[in-house]
């Protein structure tokens, strides 16, 4: 075993080290050690990544050395490497652009949980990509949803209360109806790693036992999961969790936390069931049907939003829509353009919040419409950054969201007459109204008429809100231009998924 | 249809867990005061925990303890549910303690428990 095969299970392991860390150290002392590691998490994940594209296949990690069926594994392929570079990537960049944001909302003794936190993040997102355990996967998915509650409550406000209080309620009945599905699952098949499980379903699948069962579990982990990760009908508690928290937090919450639990699904929908039984159970035609409905209202909401954040954050829920649709469509071009779309949301989204974290800054703190007006021509590089997420959001070329919106449409005509003509319909609609709400953001935070309040007011730069920005421009245009290798890898993690 | 009913009643463990999850799902969905929500949510886990361990239990057979150089695995229960319902308290008890922090912190500030009540004072403090 080569150093490099270790890598996926330090990066585990010492973000939860990390996290303990935090908790005693100072504020200071505590930014920089998060910082550092997640500098090194994603190195260790780059060359994780390296290793296995050269490697072209991908290996299984055992726990302490034991075997199936009593060890625990985690699993690493081409797939899961580059969602870990990706994310921690975009973790470093998140917290980055909102540093001074967290340092000024935090109560100064508190501001070091701010990071153990988001180290414990980091860690659950880590082992949520790389377990091949169900049980694992449930404990750190509430590991995921404490400490992504406790994101949004530590900028203290009445508001953000509120919000973490509905968020946790409706993470908490998500997490409970996973749960029940992986104990019923474990009762008629006794096993708890994806293969072992995969191969007894297969089995009765075939036989056709349990039949009624198994159309249950896999309705308790779609819905499970579906409320955790917002889709439509189960995102009313997004708008206020992601719009009243500090810069950094709805930035990782929007673009990492919703795609982790993702991930999870799709892990149980094509390494545990198969494409063959998720097919015949039909279950996940409600999620096509949920993610199309999604792409229209979240757009929707978004359209009527005043507030930038609010707007931002429904603009969330029609992109998690998207990806609901590419795995409800079961084909392969359709899982593609999720996982796609799961990395070109990651970096499209962050950059946003992070610019409209800038945006706050030189607007005296508020975050309405009218409030913002002229940002863009006070901070510049924030204006940038704003524009690119936003063109890319609307989908046009050379942006990361146009590779999947052509993946999506490519997917769609691959498919049966109606779910074609629903999804082009959809993401045509969809794309309209994101432009109907993006195109007058943009027009609205370069107008000359900003209130004379803030006119004379220059932003000076911080390095880190700077670099931040620049670097979140570079990976969405990187991700536009070299959008082939992106599509490839993915597409090859998949095949090793056994797609 | 008798054979269904037959079927609940020899599982009566498994039948009673389900519907404790349903009682405890609706509470922390529907109840508007905090506390019993939170008690909800642990009436839900418990639920799940009753099932794994009825479903974990052999009639006949031990606790997989070796005693008397007895080592014929056919004796003994697996060891996993039990297991899973271990850590499955821990993970359910951190979050009841994070949410009764959340809960403490709420009724500080608006002196209710009532979630609609506090959302409804905290519009009003937005105007």
């Amino acid at each position: 075993m080569e150093l490099v095969q270790n890598f996926p299970f330090l990066c585990i392991v010492f973000s939860l080290t990390c996290g303990v860390l935090c908790a005693v150290l100072k504020g200071r002392a505590a930014k920089i050690l998060c910082l550092t590691w997640l500098t090194l998490t994603t190195a260790m994940s780059l060359a994780v990544l390296i290793f296995t594209l050269k490697s072209d296949s991908f290996y299984i990690y055992r726990m302490g050395k034991w075997n199936a069926p009593w060890g625990n594994e985690i699993r690493v392929g081409v797939l899961e490497a580059l969602m870990a570079t990706a994310f921690s990537g975009v973790m470093l960049l998140s917290l980055l652009g909102g540093m001074h944001h967290i340092f000024a909302d935090c109560e100064p003794e508190k501001t070091n949980l701010y990071f153990t936190m988001c180290a414990l993040l980091m860690s659950s997102l880590f082992a949520l990509i790389y377990t091949n355990d169900l049980f694992t996967a449930y404990v750190f998915v509430e590991i995921n949803t404490i400490a992504s509650c406790a994101l949004v409550m530590l900028k203290s406000s009445a508001k953000t209360l509120v919000a973490t209080t509905r968020y946790l309620i409706m993470s908490l009945l998500g997490s409970g109806l996973f749960l029940l599905g992986i104990v019923i699952l474990y009762g008629i098949t006794g096993e708890l790693l994806m293969e072992s499980i995969a191969e007894k379903v297969r089995a009765l699948f075939s036989t056709g036992e349990y039949s009624l069962p198994l159309t249950v579990i896999i309705g308790l982990f779609s819905v499970g999961l579906a409320v955790k990760s917002a889709l439509f009908p189960f995102h009313s508690w997004l708008p206020d969790a992601h719009g009243s928290a500090t810069a950094s937090s709805s930035a990782i919450l929007s673009g990492l936390v919703l795609k982790g639990y993702i991930i999870v699904l799709i892990k149980i929908f094509y390494r545990v069931f198969g494409l063959e039984v998720i097919m015949a159970k039909e279950i996940s035609q409600f999620l096509f049907l949920f993610g199309v409905l999604a792409m229209i209202c979240g757009s929707v909401g978004a359209l009527r939003e005043r507030d930038l954040k609010r707007m931002l954050a429904y603009s969330s829920v029609a992109q998690v829509g998207y990806i609901y649709v590419g795995i409800g469509l079961h084909s392969r071009l359709g899982l593609i353009a999720a996982c796609v779309q799961i990395l070109a949301h990651a970096v499209t989204k962050p950059m946003l919040f992070i610019a409209a974290g800038g945006f706050m800054d030189v607007s005296g703190g508020h975050k309405s419409m009218s409030a913002i007006t002229g940002a863009g021509r006070r901070d510049p590089l924030g204006g940038i950054a704003f524009t690119v997420g936003a063109l890319s959001m609307i989908g046009i070329p050379f942006f990361a969201g146009f590779v999947t919106k052509l993946e999506l449409t490519q997917a769609a005509l691959g498919s049966g007459n109606i779910a074609m003509v629903t999804a082009l319909a959809a993401i045509a609609v969809s794309t309209l109204l994101n432009a109907l709400y993006y195109v007058p953001a943009i027009f609205n935070i370069f107008s000359k008429n900003g209130q004379s309040d803030y006119k004379g007011l220059r932003v000076r730069y911080r390095a880190d809100y700077a670099l931040s920005c620049v670097a979140f421009v570079l990976l969405n245009i990187g991700f536009g231009a070299f959008s082939e290798y992106v599509v490839g890898a993915v597409r090859r993690g998949l095949e090793l998924f056994g797609m | 249809m008798p054979d269904f009913l037959m079927n609940l009643f020899t599982n009566y463990y498994e039948t009673a867990a389900m519907i404790l999850f349903g009682i405890g799902f609706t509470t922390l969905l529907t109840h508007r005061n905090l506390i019993k929500k939170i008690i909800g949510f642990n009436f839900m886990d418990a639920a799940i925990y009753l099932f794994l361990a009825a479903k974990g239990y052999i009639a006949g057979r031990l606790a997989p303890i070796i005693v008397d150089g007895n080592t014929d695995p056919s004796n003994y229960v697996n060891p996993i549910p039990t297991g899973l319902v271990l850590t499955g308290i821990v993970v359910s008890v951190s979050v009841t303690a994070f949410m009764l922090a959340l809960t403490c912190r709420l009724y500080d500030r608006f002196h209710t428990l009532d979630i609609d009540e506090i959302t409804h004072l905290v519009r009003k403090e937005r105007d």
